[in-house]
């Protein structure tokens, strides 16, 4: 059955197919040892590479924050520890589950919630996410005994800022937030890779770089699921500049003190310098609020409340500066050769232009009589400054304001400065597409109609007459590192018009005089103000209208309801011969400058040069719309207890939409004149 | 030879230990394995191809018996592949890795050479069969390995040129078929990832990805023993089983790897050595296609650790730890060694 078999040809035919076989056997070795060359030899810096970024994550280290000190280091700003509830993507199955089941645990209000699932959804797999920031004593206890049951959730440590005095200092110092969506334009996210919060507003906004630090760095071995297990090397963070700010904080609290719960906004220069010793708007609010995410309620009444704590009065309270031009206009008209200090100007009791049948009045019916510069300003005479302003033009006119500061911002080191308006034919044309009548000219000159000034430049000015230039304004005075705080504080310097220069010698003193005589002079305005001081004070009274006098009717403002009474303000220095402090104060409610805003003033001054600190007035708040009935023992603008007790008045607000930036809100308060 | 395959089970062992994150238990486990595998080789090696040959139809069948059982009583994760003997887990597949050749051989060994059609007809159904089995459980490499260890034994049979290259004709002709009516979604998924790896990093790709960085960081020179970073971080997957030679080119580096693969090539060629001197065809044709099916793992393997092939499930033969595959190839090296011992007696 079986077929012939020759062993001899099969062997031989299995020889030949063995060493094919063989042949590609090695063949195939050779590719395989080739490619093991390849990748071990000629690739292998290429895969250390790679193997090493798998191994090794790089966690980012948060640097502390800058202090913020007063000109005494008093503390302002500090960072306290405090620990907050994260949620680490990939561990969590179920994050409904799971925020259901936290919130049984510990109160989660909508706002986080919101917030959380918006970082949530975008954030990386293994960064923790916060849901909730400081926790309190309870909602820690409560965690640690039931946080076994959330896998992927922890307690994690952090510094959150504090401002030990709160409201005093909210619109200089400002306040940090939660970095939000519209502040990673001005950030580098890499440098800002573990940090939480930024400065929104204030110092805490300006500063911010110099504050912030710069973020270190872990070099961590983790392993394919992600988790860490060792720390291979660490870069520590370097910790933000302590900052050293000029304002004084014993003075600050007195300017408060003075205003005695009336809204309104002073600031207190050095006239010298250029150092700001104070800045005060009024209500004002708890920063520490914000710090870790305001709630709903408290953000709607700050931001429904009629008087508006969150608007920096002194930055962007943009008010008509109303007689407290009139030195400015004198120095003008005496710099532009138009006047001389002796030489005098008829008050009848009222103005007229030629050919107009409209009449310009003086607050003196009757009139003031043959009016020199020195007593245009102690009486404040208008019709010197609407025969000034007639005769000057609004062309030069504008041009000498603009140089004396008006119309542009002062270039502080503050966010968000508003610039005012230095009306000219020019702005009324682009602004109302209306000609430029003489008669506006004339108002002008007494610091009425379109014009408009911020408490600041009103400082810097005055300041600028009591020190004979007009120095750039600055609220940080040193750094931690002793940079140089002028020039770090002056990136924004004055605008390029200007020099400096405000008047010459001879002038400033003409000027000057006028103004000791407003305080010390027999017929001086703010006489009342200054009687008893032990130094001689300069200063000029203004009550801006906010009614037009029509006739010779006068209203007395004190009947009027408070919105529609006069503005009362003041602007000053002292001691006269060697000016030390220059002031600003604008009293919104306040009716005539001489009565309200002068005595704010003259406090100041006392504090200041006589370390006469002003108590927290007792005296009620008269009426106020946005607390009618406020009960007489609260002080709204008392020391730290009283200012923050004066939040409670303020909770009258209403309801409706809460804006996200408070900053916005400001624009529509500013054009209610 | 011995000495051979005891450096290569040597190297598996000790990078078990590294890629074992040092467990003793798997250690022992392999040891033991290894142990009855070379109990096993002694005892083949014993037996003379007469035997064996009579032996082959009994494994073959049982062999096929036990593979039939697993859809029924099996286990794994994805597929089920192992069978629970209590003792330990077989993978009757591996079995078949020695049983399919020895069964050709054992039908071609009395007709003439080089084969003729008919016979050719009968070798593929005793082929196909089980490699069938084998697809469906489902293990797509394991049985194309078997097939493949088939072929060989037919190609050493003298298979002529012209049915060959007709096969490989044919099965090319029935991939795209496969790809439309067969393969599953994860397998098409392997292949379109061995083209492509960069596609899937964190899926199908990372496989490939992380054992080419495993085997590339190693360099010239590797880590170190115990110093593989993409095993201990558990980086790379699988890393004591399939993907154990990319844990030791990681950290013996490219003097390690060409190392063992030279002592390979050596095991290959002297096993293609023996089987030319046997003087009968069922020792020549056992010896030879255990020899080439054993280098086919060893370059399928090494090929997929390095991205050259797709990812298949074949282990580095004596370095991935797997209990039956260790001991069916110490057993196919004891039917060489057999061959070998009594073809020097019969001269």
């Amino acid at each position: 059955m079986k077929p012939l078999r020759n062993a001899m040809a099969e062997a031989a035919l299995f020889r030949r197919r063995a060493w094919v076989a063989g042949i590609a056997v090695i063949l195939a070795s050779a590719v395989l040892i080739g490619r093991y060359f390849e990748l071990q030899v000629l690739r292998h810096a290429e895969f250390k590479t790679r193997a090493e970024a798998n191994r090794i994550k790089l966690r980012p280290l948060p640097p502390a924050r800058g202090l913020i000190y007063d000109r005494n280091g008093v503390l302002l700003a500090e960072n306290l520890p405090a620990y907050r509830l994260v949620l680490i993507p990939e561990q969590i199955e179920d994050v409904e589950t799971t925020l259901r089941e936290l919130g049984a645990l510990m109160s989660l209000d909508e706002a986080d919630l919101q917030r959380f699932r918006a970082d949530y959804q975008v954030a990386r797999r293994f960064r923790p996410v916060t849901l909730k920031l400081r926790l309190d004593e309870a909602e820690m206890a409560r965690f640690a005994v039931n946080g076994h049951r959330f896998q992927g959730v922890e307690i994690a440590p952090y510094f959150t800022r504090h401002y030990p005095l709160g409201p005093e200092f909210a619109h200089v110092v400002g306040y940090v937030g939660r970095i939000a969506e519209s502040d990673l334009a001005r950030i580098d996210e890499t440098a800002y890779a573990a940090t939480t919060h930024i400065g929104k507003s204030g110092i805490e906004r300006q500063y911010e770089r110099l504050l912030h630090g710069a973020t270190g760095v872990e070099q961590i071995e983790a392993n394919a699921q992600g988790r860490d297990l060792r720390v291979i090397a660490r870069t520590p963070a370097r910790p933000g500049q302590n900052l050293h700010l000029s304002i004084d904080a014993r003075l600050q609290r007195s300017m408060a003190n003075a205003f005695e719960g009336q809204p309104g906004a002073a600031v207190a220069v050095d006239p010298r310098n250029g150092e700001v010793l104070a800045m005060v708007s009024l209500p004002t609010f708890d920063p520490n609020l914000f710090v870790n995410g305001i709630s709903h309620a408290d953000y709607r009444v700050l931001t429904q409340d009629q008087s508006q704590p969150m608007f920096d009065r002194v930055l962007d309270g943009t008010y008509a500066p109303g007689s407290t031009v009139k030195p400015f206009m004198g120095l003008a008209g005496l710099e532009l050769g138009l006047r001389t200090p002796q030489a005098t100007t008829f008050s009848s009791g009222a103005f007229r232009l030629a050919g107009q049948a409209r009449e310009y009045r003086d607050w003196k019916g009757g009139g003031h009589g043959a009016i020199n510069l020195r007593e245009s300003l102690a009486q404040s005479v208008n019709t010197y400054y609407y025969k000034l302003a007639h005769d000057m033009g609004i062309d030069r006119m504008s041009e000498a304001m603009q140089r004396f500061g008006f119309g542009h911002p002062t270039g502080i080191d503050l966010p968000g400065e508003e610039s005012g308006v230095m009306p000219t034919r020019e702005w009324k044309r682009r602004r109302l597409k209306q000609e430029w009548y003489p008669g506006e000219t004339v108002v002008a000159g007494i610091g009425q109609g379109f014009w408009t000034a911020t408490p600041l430049q009103l400082a810097q000015g005055i300041a600028a007459i009591a020190s004979g230039t007009r120095q750039p304004l600055h609220v940080l005075l040193a750094t931690q590192d002793g940079l140089d705080a002028p020039r770090v504080a002056h990136r924004a310097q004055l605008p390029k018009r200007s020099t400096g220069y405000f008047g010459s010698a001879q002038n400033l003193a003409a000027v000057r005089d006028g103004l000791t005589a407003v305080m010390h002079g027999p017929t001086g305005t703010a006489r009342a103000s200054a009687a008893g001081s032990e130094y001689l004070m300069a200063g000029k009274t203004g009550t801006a209208q906010r009614i037009g006098r029509t006739g010779t009717r006068s209203l007395n403002p004190n009947n009027l309801p408070m919105h529609l009474r006069h503005r009362a303000l003041f602007v000053g220095f002292a001691p006269v011969d060697a000016p030390r402090i220059a002031i600003a104060v604008v009293a919104e409610h306040g009716g005539a400058g001489s009565r309200v805003a002068a005595p704010i003033a003259r406090k100041v001054m006392d504090a200041w040069l006589l370390g006469k600190e002003v108590a927290p007035a007792v005296a009620s708040l008269p009426e106020a719309p946005a607390a009618p009935a406020a009960p007489p023992a609260s002080t709204p603008q008392g020391d730290l207890p009283g200012c923050r007790d004066s939040r409670a008045p303020l909770r009258g607000g209403g309801t409706g939409s809460t804006g996200r930036c408070c900053l916005r809100s400001r624009s529509s308060s500013r054009r209610e004149w | 030879m011995l000495l051979a395959l005891a450096i290569i089970v040597a190297a598996g062992m000790v990078t078990l230990y590294s890629a074992g994150s040092g467990s003793v238990r798997l250690e022992l486990a392999q040891g033991a394995r290894v142990a009855a595998g070379l109990l096993l080789l002694l005892v083949l090696a014993r037996l003379t191809p007469m035997r064996l040959r009579l032996f082959s139809p009994w494994a073959y069948v049982a062999s096929l018996l036990l593979l039939a059982l697993v859809p029924f009583f099996g286990s794994g994760r994805s597929a089920r592949l192992w069978l629970d003997l209590g003792v330990f887990y077989l993978q009757p597949a591996e079995l078949l890795k020695i049983t399919v050749p020895m069964i050709v051989a054992w039908y071609l060994h009395d007709r003439v050479l080089p084969v003729r059609f008919r016979d050719v007809l009968v070798c593929t159904v005793l082929i196909g069969l089980p490699s069938a089995m084998i697809a469906v459980q489902p293990d797509l490499g394991t049985a194309l390995l078997v097939a493949a260890s088939g072929v060989f034994a037919l190609f050493l049979a003298g298979l002529s040129w012209w049915l060959l290259g007709t096969g490989v004709v044919l099965a090319s002709a029935a991939a795209p078929l496969a790809w439309w009516f067969w393969l599953k979604d994860y397998q098409k998924d392997r292949i379109l990832t061995f083209l492509d790896p960069g596609n899937d990093p964190q899926g199908a790709g990372w496989n490939i990805i992380q054992s080419s960085i495993a085997v590339g960081s190693g360099g010239l020179t590797g880590k170190g023993w115990g110093a593989s970073t993409q095993a201990r971080l558990e980086y790379l997957p699988e890393h004591t089983t399939d993907f154990a030679f990319a844990v030791f080119a990681e950290e013996f580096g490219f003097v390690g790897v060409a190392g063992i693969l030279l002592v390979y090539l050596f095991i290959v060629l002297r096993t293609l050595w023996i089987a030319t001197e046997a003087h009968e065809s069922y020792g020549r044709i056992v010896a030879g296609s255990l020899g080439l099916a054993f280098f086919v793992y060893v370059a399928v393997n090494g090929g997929m650790i390095t991205g050259l092939l797709p990812v298949v499930g074949v282990p580095m033969p004596l370095v991935s730890y797997g209990g039956t595959s260790a001991v069916t190839l110490l057993a196919a090296f004891g039917l060489v060694l057999g061959v070998r011992a009594h073809h020097r007696l019969a001269r």
